[in-house]
């Protein structure tokens, strides 16, 4: 496939408070990013099951992201470093899956980076479609 | 005891301990005195005070300041040997200190005209009355002045005549000296004064701002005289009430409450920071709130504008936007400043004869009636000059600058660089965050916005309110605003306080996360993880329970749980996995 027509999917899950208000932003002060990144809202970025990052990849996804308050300022005091662990974590389980290291991305956006998450998209997205279609299990072509 | 005496043929009944010049006050008769001062001890220097008493048949001329009452005593302030001996007293006192005014006038009330002693220095104030000596002794406990040599070549000196290590330059002899003999000036030559004297506040003992709340006053303790050297209590000497204690410690309190408003303000923009502008170092250049207590009726100058020689100022530059609307420092407008350089330049035109120029880059008169007292100081003639200060000098170029500042500005709408001579700057400084913004973020676990100020949980609909269930915001806490914006801001933030308070009931969240009985198999991850202790085990059931009331509906518990016994409630997993399939079809 040209990588110059592809066009990645992405699922972000963001948190509630931090993020996902960050994101809101970027839209009210209408800033423009990739629209590749399809967000799902969670309460809090401790509530991502890694199933749910599997489950992603599984369906389709050639890239996730994950995004919470930066540390010290979760609403749910210390939920963001418990994903921090579970992100460690599930990076080696991608390894052995064979999903690349670089479609699995972590970030702290707070409520008031409307600007970082707007590069964050337009970057993260940059580098998927660098990457090329995620074809697991050979791939849905 | 009481005892009964009679002064001038009045009857009065006293205590024993009184002296006969406070019964005599008691009775308004007024004996004059230049030594005498209520909270020190009496020292019968000036012996102004004398009178005639008779005492168990026995006639004498005392002094009234530091003789006691006693039964019986019948005195005469005003008998023609009380006053023989007063008007001899004064006389000598006039060859001494001629120039002493207050000396003059009871000289005056005596009838004398001049004194028939030799006077040596007529410009001579001091009347070695020893008010100033005890006052640094018994008040400060400074110990900085006394008597040096005796008889006629008696004076009052710091050690060796030299500036002293004592002194703490608390002026309180300056303060207690009846003829204006030790001034400001001198000690201030001598030790440093408190720096922020001539605009500060006048006494370590005050109430801080006249709205203050509560209205009592406390102490200042960098200025106390106690603080310093242990002694004085002076205002505690006086209060009536015993109201005064200096051995007040800070407490802190442990307070439990249902809603917390956050009006922890803002601080003022430091201009010493744009160094062009030479704030801090060149004289009249005043922040914004430097020039609000020069102005103030109850200032320095009883409101009267002046410049640091004291003159008035021929010329005034009101510099807006100074830390606002500057890539530099912050990139916000501070909102309020436009207004009150406005008003500035109307107490200027009102109370002096000064130009005033104002130099702005845009005017932001946003609120009610705003654009209208604009429009007024414009016909008022206030010179408006559309550009940024570059910078403020006192370097003249002309001979008309010399002995000015400067300004250097672009004049965008001619569009020319100006140097504009000018005898005063107000700098109008913008706002930013208090000091200790960040930490109460932290301790309120609150958001702050990118210039730092609180963030709240939204812009349009919910402005006084923040992330935090029960946590409100009022004022400059949240953005920079006027008087009036921060009252309609506290009022709903009150409102929202008071209705959380009122419903005496607490809606939770629909969120929060359920134990699947049958599914849990009671490894208790889920319990250390819960960072509110919602989760407990119950041993009898061999499961994990949660308590509703405290759960707040993370997640972390259903993200966490091996056998995916725990559910949140609206963030079920297959809802999300369906949310996942549903974004992902083709």
């Amino acid at each position: 496939m040209n990588n110059e027509s592809f066009e990645p999917k992405i699922v972000g899950f963001l948190c509630n408070w931090c993020s996902y208000t960050g994101a809101d932003l970027a839209g009210t002060a209408r800033m423009v990013y990739a629209p590749n990144v399809r967000i799902i809202r969670v309460m809090c970025s401790g509530r991502v099951d890694p199933q749910f990052v599997l489950k992603a990849f599984s369906e389709g996804a050639d890239g996730v992201l994950i995004s919470g308050c930066h540390p010290g300022d979760c609403h749910y005091q210390e939920g963001n470093y418990k994903t921090l662990r579970r992100y460690k974590l599930l990076n080696k389980v991608l390894e052995q899956f064979g999903i690349e290291e670089d479609r699995f991305r972590l970030e702290w956006v707070s409520a008031a980076e409307g600007a970082k998450f707007q590069h964050i998209c337009n970057e993260f997205t940059d580098q998927v479609r660098e990457l090329g279609p995620l074809n697991l299990n050979g791939g849905n072509q | 005891m009481m005892v009964n005496i009679v002064i001038d043929g009045k009857k009065l009944e006293v205590e024993e301990s009184t002296t006969i010049l406070q019964a005599a006050q008691q009775l308004d008769i007024n004996i004059p005195s230049l030594c005498y001062h209520p909270v020190l001890e009496p020292y019968a220097a000036c012996r102004v005070c004398v009178v005639e008493v008779l005492v168990k048949g026995k006639t004498d001329v005392v002094t009234s300041c530091n003789n006691k009452v006693q039964e019986g005593m019948e005195i005469q302030t005003a008998s023609e040997r009380a006053l023989r001996a007063r008007k001899l007293n004064v006389e000598m006192l006039m060859a001494r200190a001629p120039a002493a005014e207050p000396l003059k006038e009871i000289a005056k009330d005596l009838g004398i005209e001049k004194t028939r002693f030799e006077i040596e220095d007529p410009d001579e104030k001091c009347i070695l009355c020893g008010l100033c000596v005890r006052a640094c002794q018994d008040v400060v406990g400074a110990e900085a002045i006394s008597f040096v040599e005796r008889g006629k070549n008696r004076f009052v000196s710091p050690p060796y005549g030299e500036p002293s290590e004592a002194c703490i330059g608390c002026t309180a002899c300056a303060y207690f000296c009846p003829t204006d003999c030790i001034t400001y000036e001198d000690i201030k030559g001598r030790k440093v004064i408190h720096s922020e004297l001539h605009l500060g506040p006048e006494t370590a003992i005050r109430v801080p701002i006249h709205q203050a709340v509560p209205m009592v006053p406390f102490i200042d303790e960098e200025t106390c005289i106690h603080f310093k050297t242990g002694e004085c209590k002076i205002c505690a000497q006086v209060c009536p009430k015993d109201a005064v204690d200096h051995d007040q410690q800070d407490e802190i309190l442990d307070l439990e409450v249902g809603s917390v408003i956050l009006a922890t303000g803002y601080k003022q923009f430091d201009a010493s920071r744009i160094a062009p502008y030479g704030y801090g170092h060149l004289d009249n250049v005043l922040n914004g709130l430097e020039f609000e207590r020069l102005v103030n009726a109850s200032g320095p100058t009883g409101g009267k504008v002046k410049c640091a020689n004291g003159e008035e100022p021929k010329a005034v530059g009101i510099v807006h936007c100074v830390g606002s609307r500057d890539e530099n420092y912050n990139e916000y407008c501070s909102r309020v400043c436009c207004m009150y350089s406005l008003k500035f330049a109307h107490l200027l035109n009102e109370k002096t004869d000064a130009v005033v120029y104002d130099f702005y880059i845009d005017m932001r008169c946003f609120g009610k009636g705003y654009e209208e007292f604009y429009h007024r100081l414009l016909e008022e003639g206030t010179k408006f000059i559309r550009g940024r200060v570059s910078e403020i000098t006192e370097v003249p170029l002309t001979p008309e600058e010399e002995g000015r500042l400067i300004i250097r500005v672009e004049d965008t709408l001619l569009g020319a660089l100006r140097r504009i001579p000018v005898d005063m700057v107000i700098l109008a400084t913008g706002l930013e965050p208090s000091v200790d913004h960040n930490k109460i973020a932290k301790t309120f676990n609150i958001s702050c916005t990118q210039d730092t100020f609180f963030l709240e949980r939204h812009p349009k609909l919910a402005p006084a309110s923040t992330f935090s269930d029960g946590i409100f915001l009022a004022g400059c806490c949240q953005s920079p605003k006027d008087i009036p914006d921060t009252v309609g801001q506290a009022g709903a933030a009150a409102a929202e306080a008071l209705a959380l308070a009122d419903k005496g009931t607490f809606e939770l969240e629909p969120i929060t996360a359920v134990i699947d009985e049958d599914l849990c198999s009671g490894c208790q991850m889920c319990v250390n993880l819960c960072p509110f202790t919602a989760i407990t085990y119950n041993k009898e059931k061999g499961i994990s329970e949660i308590n509703d009331a405290l759960c707040k509906g993370c997640g972390t518990c259903v993200a966490a749980c091996p056998s995916s016994a725990s559910h949140q409630k609206h963030y079920r997993d297959e809802q999300i996995f369906a949310e996942i399939e549903g974004m992902l079809i083709e």
